[in-house]
């Protein structure tokens, strides 16, 4: 990680509007910003480390703690909303015992309310590890969940 | 086209979320296992989301046939029956004369479905590029803006200000720094909104070469696409076609042989819904904060790194190689006396059939809800229609005849905006989606301004409480006082704009305001504190679905005996009114309230 890490603030070391992409691909690295890595973001780029977080904390993407194994964004566009979205959020709750915002304390999830993956006809829907599930009930998200929860 | 049959399944984010992979995939192994002779293909959004997975059968006489919903076992008998035997499977297959599709007029989408979207070639054989080469070629900048200004467009992020108008301002521009840019706006944050996504993943050329011949007509060298970062699917076909038009040089220097240079750059957003404002898109793009300029000076005088530049959104500039192609006066021929052309909107909601809709300007309503859409779920009754995000506002039903076009929607209290259409029903509660919009607004709002920052947040505060039944008398007066105050205090469009989900619904159904603050009544039955739920007992089957779903464990009962509702442990989180197969679970509100 530190390899890939060192090669990526050479490779975008002197490009205009650089921060933002080291930001976005140090978090790929890493699974979030680690407070390190944005210091030697700031000192490649020629800010300050204040100048670094604050753009890291204006945009929603970027992360301060380590990523569960499996991350679920419960969608709340508006098709979502008025399809019942909120329902989710409470099935998600009972099973996980965790709110939408938080990890799971034995880390195997991390759960995000979204504002809109743009599956608009689809509403409801859930994103898991990058796949969308579309046309949600309470009881089909269940057994969703629970089916990620069986395999190790 | 080939003289080979073909089977093409629509790949994008909707498709494949209903299952296109796994029908692709089957489909693929039946063909290879029955030996015809037959390609399996990719393709982008067909439109009919509701329908998806969908797949085209594409005869190698030229008849065509489109299939929706299809599983494995479909992909598997469409193999058997269409392909081998040469008979469709009625089954599956959509009708020639499917209102959905026949009523749209396609041309922003008229490869979006058609074409695999990964391949430049496919593009370039529907008349890609035939737009920049004729530009390059045959008119100088000048008449390029005045083809545009001609045509009438205008721009389809929002505003709906003229495209040739703001071509105009960046060419015209001095530039101190010597360079100028050209921006796509592709982060379509309105919630309920995907019409970018969808033209991204399905023709992503047709907005490369639309940015093509923008840069050529206003001078500009160096351009961006800001894209969504929640649009993975669109980011790697637009990376694709990217390195597939530097292959085909034309990106780069001296393009198609003339002495016109671009250099192109995708740059995913980070996730902020103030970067759809185009001074904090650039401050985005620079790696700042994405917060909001003062204006002027406008971008087109000092945009990007202090040069002038160019910003439109993903359907205007594929508006753009159309009106080259077919002229000014056709493109103009289509709409209204002052909504030129055709606008797509992305039709979700409660709806029959949602999906993506490509519709002439002044269609009404009615025509795009009911006529294509096919009306409301379970026939319900047809209460509003969200347009235009946040920023919009909603159109109750007494006024679905209202013609499609900028100034007809700004003066409903709603915006055009960039094409979110959200359909509501009677289970919508107004206050609610009032309230829900303030919600997203205030957690988005980028903190400039103070009345965006705090007024929101009262706003929020207040509509919370009203859907709680803590309302007063006195609240709409605040609501309205604050909104007016939001209105002129704030920089950018995201805070002017914000309160008119509250304003529209206040103007339009007012008296659901007044039933929640006094009656303590939600009649749509979904403000949770003013809601019950319980078992009619003579209805009650004893089924014990309600009870396993129930996640408080208030719904409960013995096996086919019926089942009741404590109270106090219920959340009213409605799920076991969802399972329950037999409407023996029932709402009240208000007065019924037990």
């Amino acid at each position: 990680m530190e390899q890939a890490f060192q090669a990526l603030l050479e490779e975008w070391r002197g490009v205009k509007g650089n921060v933002i992409p080291l930001l976005q691909k140090t978090q790929d690295i890493y699974g979030y910003l680690p407070e390190e890595a944005m210091r030697r973001i700031a000192g490649a780029t020629g800010k300050t480390a204040s100048e670094i977080y604050g753009v890291a904390t204006f945009y929603a993407q970027f992360r301060f703690t380590p990523m569960g194994k499996h991350v679920m964004k419960v969608c709340h566009g508006t098709a979502c909303h008025v399809q019942g979205a909120d329902s989710l959020d409470t099935v998600v709750e009972s099973r996980l015992g965790v709110a939408p915002g938080n990890n799971t304390p034995d880390g195997r999830f991390t759960i995000e309310r979204v504002a809109c993956l743009g599956c608009c006809s689809l509403a409801p829907v859930v994103m898991i590890d990058g796949e969308v599930y579309g046309r949600l009930t309470g009881d089909k998200l269940g057994k969703i969940v629970a089916g990620i929860g069986d395999e190790k | 086209m080939s003289a080979r049959a073909e089977v093409a399944v629509g790949m994008s984010s909707c498709g494949i979320a209903s299952g296109a992979r796994g029908v692709f995939q089957a489909l693929a192994a039946d063909v290879a296992s029955s030996g015809l002779s037959c390609d399996v293909v990719e393709t982008g959004c067909i439109g009919a989301c509701h329908a998806e997975p969908l797949v085209e059968v594409r005869q190698a006489d030229g008849k065509k046939f489109l299939y929706g919903n299809v599983d494995e076992a479909g992909a598997k008998s469409i193999v058997e029956s269409h392909l081998r035997d040469g008979v469709p499977v009625t089954k599956y297959l959509i009708p020639e004369d499917y209102a959905y599709l026949s009523r749209q007029t396609r041309i922003i989408l008229t490869n979006c479905g058609v074409i695999d979207p990964e391949s430049i070639d496919q593009y370039i054989a529907r008349d890609g590029y035939a737009a920049l080469r004729k530009a390059l070629t045959s008119m100088t900048p000048e008449a390029v803006i005045e083809e545009v200004k001609k045509s009438g467009l205008r721009g389809r992020g929002g505003a709906g200000f003229s495209t040739g108008m703001k071509w105009t301002f960046a060419r015209d521009s001095k530039s101190a720094t010597g360079r100028k840019y050209i921006v796509c706006n592709a982060d379509e944050g309105d919630p309920g909104a995907f019409m970018n996504r969808s033209v991204l993943e399905g023709d992503p050329h047709a907005v490369l070469e639309g940015m093509l011949i923008c840069a050529y007509a206003i001078g500009a060298t160096e351009g961006y696409i800001y894209a969504r970062a929640e649009y993975p699917l669109a980011i790697k076909r637009l990376q694709i076609a990217l390195r597939q038009l530097e292959e085909h040089h034309l990106v780069g220097e001296a393009i198609l042989g003339t002495a016109f240079s671009f250099t192109l750059h995708i740059k995913e957003g980070a996730g902020a819904f103030v970067c759809g404002e185009e001074t904090a898109l650039m401050n985005s793009i620079e790696g700042q904060r994405g917060m909001p300029r003062l204006r002027p000076p406008f971008p087109a005088v000092r945009g990007l790194w202090d040069s002038p530049t160019n910003i439109n959104n993903v359907e205007t500039y594929a508006n753009i190689p159309h009106i080259l192609l077919m002229g000014s006066g056709e493109f103009a021929k289509i709409g209204t006396e002052k909504s030129k052309g055709t606008k797509v909107f992305a039709l979700a909601g409660k709806i029959k059939r949602g999906g993506m809709v490509e519709v002439p300007m002044g269609i009404s309503l009615r025509e795009v809800i009911f006529d294509i859409g096919g009306g409301i779920q379970g026939d319900r009754k047809f209460k509003a229609v969200q347009m235009g995000g946040p920023s919009g506002g909603c159109v109750p039903e007494s006024m679905v005849d209202l013609k499609i076009d900028y100034d007809s929607l700004s003066a409903s209290g709603a915006i055009m905006g960039s094409g979110g259409m959200v359909v509501m029903d009677e289970s919508t509660c107004m206050v609610d989606v009032a309230r829900y919009f303030l919600s997203f607004v205030q957690s988005e709002s980028c903190g400039k301004c103070t009345f965006c920052r705090i007024g929101t947040k009262r706003m929020l505060e207040i509509l919370t409480r009203i859907t709680e039944g803590k309302g007063e008398e006195k609240d709409i007066a605040d609501l309205e006082d604050l909104a007016m105050k939001v209105k002129v205090s704030s920089l950018c469009g995201l805070g002017q704009t914000s309160p008119n989900p509250v304003l529209t619904t206040l103007r339009y159904f007012r008296a659901e305001y007044d039933d929640h603050i006094r009656n303590h009544r939600c009649e749509a039955k979904k403000c949770k504190a003013l809601i019950r739920y319980h078992v009619t007992t003579e209805a009650c089957t004893g089924c014990m679905l309600c009870a396993r779903v129930c996640p408080t464990k208030a719904a409960r009962g013995e096996r086919k005996k019926a089942h009741t509702i404590d109270q106090d442990a219920c959340i009213r989180c409605g799920l076991c009114f969802e399972a329950c197969r037999f409407d023996a679970i029932e709402i009240t509100t208000g007065k019924e309230m037990v």
